[in-house]
């Protein structure tokens, strides 16, 4: 009886110590693997799904930085050697997700190439070949919407007055991505201040102009859509535009109590006499 | 020369494999690209790693078709062929724990009492479960962002970084922590092979009759408590959790292991 007893008691106190263990061992790995995955300024291949479902979806095979290494256009003119491609996988000491691919347009800015290597390869669908398709089911790499260009206007010499279109001419969706706005430079009185301005509606974020921008650190640089995009939501609707209303059909009234609406309409407690 | 057949066949099949996929990157050439998360053989075939679909399936993520193909290719192979080879043929940490297992031989830290047996071999199907746990609770795969078999891989195709640390803290772990400690008490990949190639064709087996218990072949051996009938009975290596390396073999002077087929008619 006493041995069944001890018996009884070491099974339960083992149990207890892998279940304990196991639970140690799943709270350090969640906790580790939720803080790699947070990496938000990082640009992927094009195609490439929301970062959140990317990071889910890409299964780390590498397929696409191969592609784009292997394309036919990287090639060195001058070596007959093979460039570095644009898309790298991610390393340790990277501080991105490991293994998942990513560009760094300083370094490499990614050529928009027609046949778009990348995006077909991928197995698992992190790469969505129909968001770089277009009507007729072709490739179009102007879909592509890998990030988005911004201009910091203080350190753009442009905005200085100094003649520079360097961006603008290297975009290469030139004149639509980037377009060129003329002020007249009241400083001067003689001059045109002959501002970069991006277009949403057309820039891939391939990172061209920010390779090509002259200044000491890039006053034009690719920022990730979900960073460097603003949302007006559904409070503010164009009324000259029909189409634009339909991107409130689905919205929802949302409806705030605060204590003042506890006490009655604000004109009733504007009346109640009481100064605030 | 004999007592190495197997050891050389599985470096040049290794090293041969992994060559592969570094030349599909930097040279172009297309016979085997991709990483084991999911490859591309001869440009048509897809191949990918049972587990790592395991993982991405456990976080809700519907999978594109050739993922799913590649890892039930896989699978099968190992299932009806191969049983837990991918671990001693295939994987490149195989070759770093096998040298580190070979200094602690040479070291002779077995014998000084340093082996620490703190960890049991079933950790690893905890895992495994574990890892798929984690992974639908977080949302990414979750032992692909600590594997250092496929840090390792990608290591080599693409560079290390300082992915090479992973690396050098499992040879360090095998050499001076847990004999096998990596391959055969942790490693949640390598649990996955053994519950696929259970029940596989391709098997060691052992001749009682010839044997004359010297027990090299446990020694070698990097999942030992499979030998269990070793000098007892003529039975073959059945356990899931033999990686068929043929390293017992390999040392047996006595001609008393060797592989064979399963016989399931019988």
């Amino acid at each position: 009886m006493a041995d069944s007893n001890n018996n009884r008691r070491k099974f339960i106190a083992t149990t207890l110590q892998s279940v304990g263990l196991t639970a140690l061992g799943g709270l350090l790995w969640s906790g580790y693997s939720d803080e790699v995955k947070a990496s938000p300024l990082v640009l992927r291949p094009p195609g490439a799904i929301k970062e959140d479902d990317f990071l889910t979806a890409c299964i780390k095979c590498g397929l696409c930085a191969e592609a784009c290494q292997n394309r036919d256009t990287n090639i060195d003119r001058k070596t007959g050697l093979a460039k570095e491609g644009t898309l790298k996988m991610a390393k340790g000491g990277d501080h991105k997700l490991i293994g998942t691919p990513y560009f760094i347009p300083t370094d490499v800015p990614c050529y928009m190439c027609e046949d778009i290597p990348c995006v077909p390869v991928c197995p698992s669908g992190a790469l969505n070949q129909a968001s770089v398709s277009n009507e007729s089911g072709e490739l179009d790499i102007n879909k592509a919407r890998m990030g988005l260009a911004v201009v910091h206007k203080e350190s753009c010499i442009a905005f200085w007055g100094i003649q520079c279109d360097a961006c603008y001419r290297a975009c290469p969706l030139l004149g639509e991505a980037i377009t060129i706005e003329m002020h007249r430079n009241e400083r001067t009185g003689k001059h045109t201040f002959m501002l970069p301005i991006v277009n949403d509606n057309a820039c891939t974020g391939c990172g061209l102009c920010e390779i090509a921008c002259v200044t000491e650190k890039p006053a034009i640089f690719v920022l990730p859509n979900e960073v460097s995009k603003g949302k007006a939501g559904d409070h503010y609707v164009k009324g000259w535009d029909k189409n634009d209303e339909k991107r409130i059909e689905n919205a929802e009234a949302e409806e705030t109590t605060t204590e003042l609406s506890k006490e009655g309409t604000a004109s009733g407690y504007l009346n109640s006499g009481e100064l605030y | 020369m004999k007592n190495i057949k197997y050891l050389l066949l599985r470096r040049v099949t290794q090293i041969g494999i992994l060559f592969l996929y570094f030349a599909a990157n930097v040279y172009g050439l297309n016979i085997l690209s991709g990483t084991f998360g999911s490859s591309l053989l001869f440009e048509t075939i897809p191949l990918a790693d049972p587990y790592t679909t395991l993982q991405v399936l456990a976080t809700g993520f519907v999978l594109g078709a050739d993922v799913l193909i590649g890892a039930a290719i896989i699978t099968l192979f190992y299932f009806v062929v191969g049983g837990r080879a991918f671990c001693s043929w295939v994987c490149p940490i195989n070759m770093v724990t096998d040298l580190a297992n070979w200094l602690r031989r040479k070291l002779k830290l077995d014998k000084e009492e340093v082996n620490y047996r703190f960890i049991k071999r079933s950790a690893r199907y905890w895992i495994m479960v574990l890892g798929l746990i984690v992974s639908a609770v977080v949302g990414i795969a979750a032992f692909e962002v600590l594997s250092p078999i496929t840090i390792m891989q990608r290591g080599i195709i693409f560079g290390f970084g300082a992915g090479i640390s992973v690396v050098i803290a499992i040879f360090l772990f095998d050499l001076f922590g847990v004999r096998n400690g990596w391959c055969g008490h942790l490693c949640p990949l390598g649990a996955t092979y053994s519950l696929i190639g259970k029940a596989s064709l391709i098997r060691v087996d052992h001749d009682h009759e010839a044997c004359t218990a010297c027990m090299k072949c446990k020694v070698v051996c990097p999942e030992n408590h499979v030998l269990h009938m070793i000098n007892k009975k003529s039975i073959m290596v059945t356990d899931g959790e033999c990686t068929n390396c043929g390293r017992c073999i390999d040392v047996c002077d006595d001609d008393a292991l060797k592989f064979n087929i399963r016989n399931y008619l019988k």
